[in-house]
């Protein structure tokens, strides 16, 4: 029987020859990641238990980017649990504040993942990778400790939902309205426990930063992975980013997928995820004016610098809308250095937004951008659930850079074309 | 391995969000997480919780961040055991990981209420609802799992 992309990268990574939907299996890993809140726990749990080797020092990665720059005396001690650990065992990969990002832009930006790979990481959007080909998921600290110890990790294989994109986007719509529609039609949990297979012609439409962000949220309708297959756009890439050489894997002709879902791009328009799930969409055409007090532009799902480019579009000469709060976050130093060489940053000030250092901060309600009571945001980051920003009155609306930027105009939720 | 405990009752799509928000993610001991266990959600939830209760809700719960903060904080608020409809995956192997029983049983996540009396044995898979007398069956967990749980995780089980 034929086998997904992801199937067969996960054979192989198991030294099998094949294997089915619902079989356990352990892979080889090349990569295991794990940030400032998570990898904490996964060091105390090894050392705790007496574990006092690694399996590949240069095949672990450890990020600190979510309370980072430090937010408290606790935070500044979880960093430096890990910036020791990292001393004491040799971890090269280790970027600390002034050579982090925000992990899932930062470690294909270094070439620390490409395609072929398995990787797990302590962060639920691990996922992000398969928009490069590579299998990855979210773990929890106990097996990004096992990972580290032993450079294996146990999974049912999963089964796959297909999803075939055709067409070409409209403009001021992009890759985080194809993930916020997606959701919004197999819901929240519509792909749990199995990988989420992108195919189509119209996937040459999509540019990397739009596949990560893609793959990014595949994790909110519950999906172990989300992959798309490998091509020019993907190879350009990697290109100089590693020494490494892809493995290119293709699904099987016959693969079998439980469903498939079909996505033309053309009919797609600019979407808005509602409280408090993301699979409560609309798209901005349809629905009433909601006044909102803070924007975020940022995350690891959209904080990339095509989504730089974009919100600066919208906001060039033009001013933030009184009363909203406007807060850019560049994913990495790259993307920073590059919205000041590029005068992205001077439009942001010029608009009246704050441009902050790489954090994954306020998307999930730890700094930079704390939610009030009953405050609304609309937010490029992932996550909309109840006080996932802060308050747990507050409201956070899921949408696009382009969305962010032209309701931070407006003071309401709005798409760009409401600007002209 | 044989529990029992009082229910405290969920709907569907409870998110690790709720169960320990993030901004008590700075720091990983268990008494400070369970402190704040589902606080947005149940705010009394810490006060009403004796140990050995149990947690019921509809599907996909602890969907959301991969924080393995939030079986921490369910493990260390008392309670003995969740039974959920069904689970989201990485928060079914973060909880089994750190040894929380969990167990997926759709009948019983429609049917028991909150307050009831709950027993679960976990060799054979069967949910006892003492306040409404029936019973409900779950999948028991392998041998393997069973001993993940009874050593307190899965690198305690390593060693």
């Amino acid at each position: 029987m034929g086998m997904t992309m992801t199937q067969k990268i996960l054979a192989a990574h198991a030294g099998l020859d094949s294997v089915t939907a619902g079989q356990l299996i352990e892979v080889n890993l090349d990569l295991v990641m794990g940030n400032d809140v998570t990898s904490p726990v996964a060091i105390h749990e090894m050392e705790d238990k007496g574990f006092e080797k690694v399996f590949d020092k240069d095949r672990i990665a450890l990020v600190m980017d979510h309370f980072t720059p430090n937010k408290d005396i606790k935070s500044a001690e979880n960093c430096k649990k890990v910036r020791t650990f990292a001393k004491e065992y040799g971890i090269k990969n280790f970027f600390d504040v002034g050579k982090m990002g925000i992990e899932h832009a930062l470690l294909p930006e270094q070439g620390l993942v490409i395609s072929g790979d398995t990787v797990i990481g302590a962060d639920s959007h691990t996922c992000t990778y398969g928009a490069l080909g590579a299998f990855s998921t979210g773990v929890g600290s106990t097996d990004m400790a096992a990972g580290m110890i032993s450079g294996r990790a146990w999974f049912k294989v999963p089964s796959a939902i297909q999803v075939k994109i055709t067409g070409n986007f409209q403009k001021y719509v992009s890759g985080k309205d194809v993930i916020l529609h997606l959701i919004g039609k197999i819901g929240v949990d519509g792909a749990r426990y199995r990988s989420l297979e992108f195919t189509g012609d119209g996937i040459q439409n999509l540019s990397m930063d739009d596949r990560f962000c893609i793959a990014n949220m595949a994790i909110e309708c519950g999906a172990k992975n989300g992959i798309f297959p490998v091509d020019e756009k993907t190879l350009a890439y990697m290109k100089g980013r590693t020494d490494r050489k892809p493995v290119i894997f293709e699904a099987d002709a016959d693969a079998q997928y439980d469903e498939v879902v079909e996505i033309d791009l053309n009919t797609l328009k600019p979407t808005v995820s509602f409280p408090h799930l993301p699979e409560n969409t609309h798209t901005v055409d349809e629905i009433e004016k909601i006044p909102i007090d803070q924007v975020v532009i940022g995350s690891c799902t959209n904080g990339r610098i095509e989504d730089m480019r974009a919100a600066a579009e919208v906001l060039r000469g033009r001013t933030v809308a009184d009363g909203v709060r406007v807060i850019v976050i560049p994913a990495t130093q790259t993307v920073y250095l590059q919205c000041i060489e590029e005068g992205l940053t001077e439009a942001f000030v010029k608009a009246g937004a704050i441009v902050s250092t790489p954090t994954c901060g306020p998307c999930l309600g730890g700094h930079m951008g704390i939610l009030a009571a009953g405050e609304r945001a609309v937010s490029t980051t992932n996550r909309n659930f109840v006080g996932r920003m802060g308050h747990p009155t507050s409201e956070v609306y899921l949408a696009s850079p382009y969305v962010a930027a032209a309701s931070a105009v407006k003071g309401y939720i709005a798409a760009p074309s409401d600007l002209d | 391995m044989k529990i029992q405990g009082k229910v405290h009752k969920y709907g569907d799509h409870v998110d690790t969000d709720v169960i320990i928000p993030a901004r008590y993610l700075n720091t990983g001991d268990p008494k400070e997480l369970a402190a704040h266990c589902m606080e947005d959600i149940d705010k009394n939830f810490v006060e009403k919780v004796q140990p050995g209760d149990i947690m019921v809700a509809g599907v996909n719960f602890g969907c959301g961040s991969s924080r393995e903060h939030a079986p921490i904080a369910i493990k260390a608020s008392g309670v003995s055991c969740v039974i959920a409809k069904n689970f989201a995956r990485i928060f079914y192997r973060n909880a089994l990981n750190i040894g929380l029983p969990i167990l997926e049983c759709p009948e019983a996540g429609d049917d028991i209420e909150n307050g009831d009396e709950v027993a679960v044995d976990f060799d054979s898979g069967i949910i006892t609802n003492l306040t409404k007398n029936k019973t409900y069956k779950a999948e028991p967990f392998p041998p393997f799992i069973q001993n993940i749980i009874q050593k307190g995780g899965l690198l305690a089980s390593l060693k």
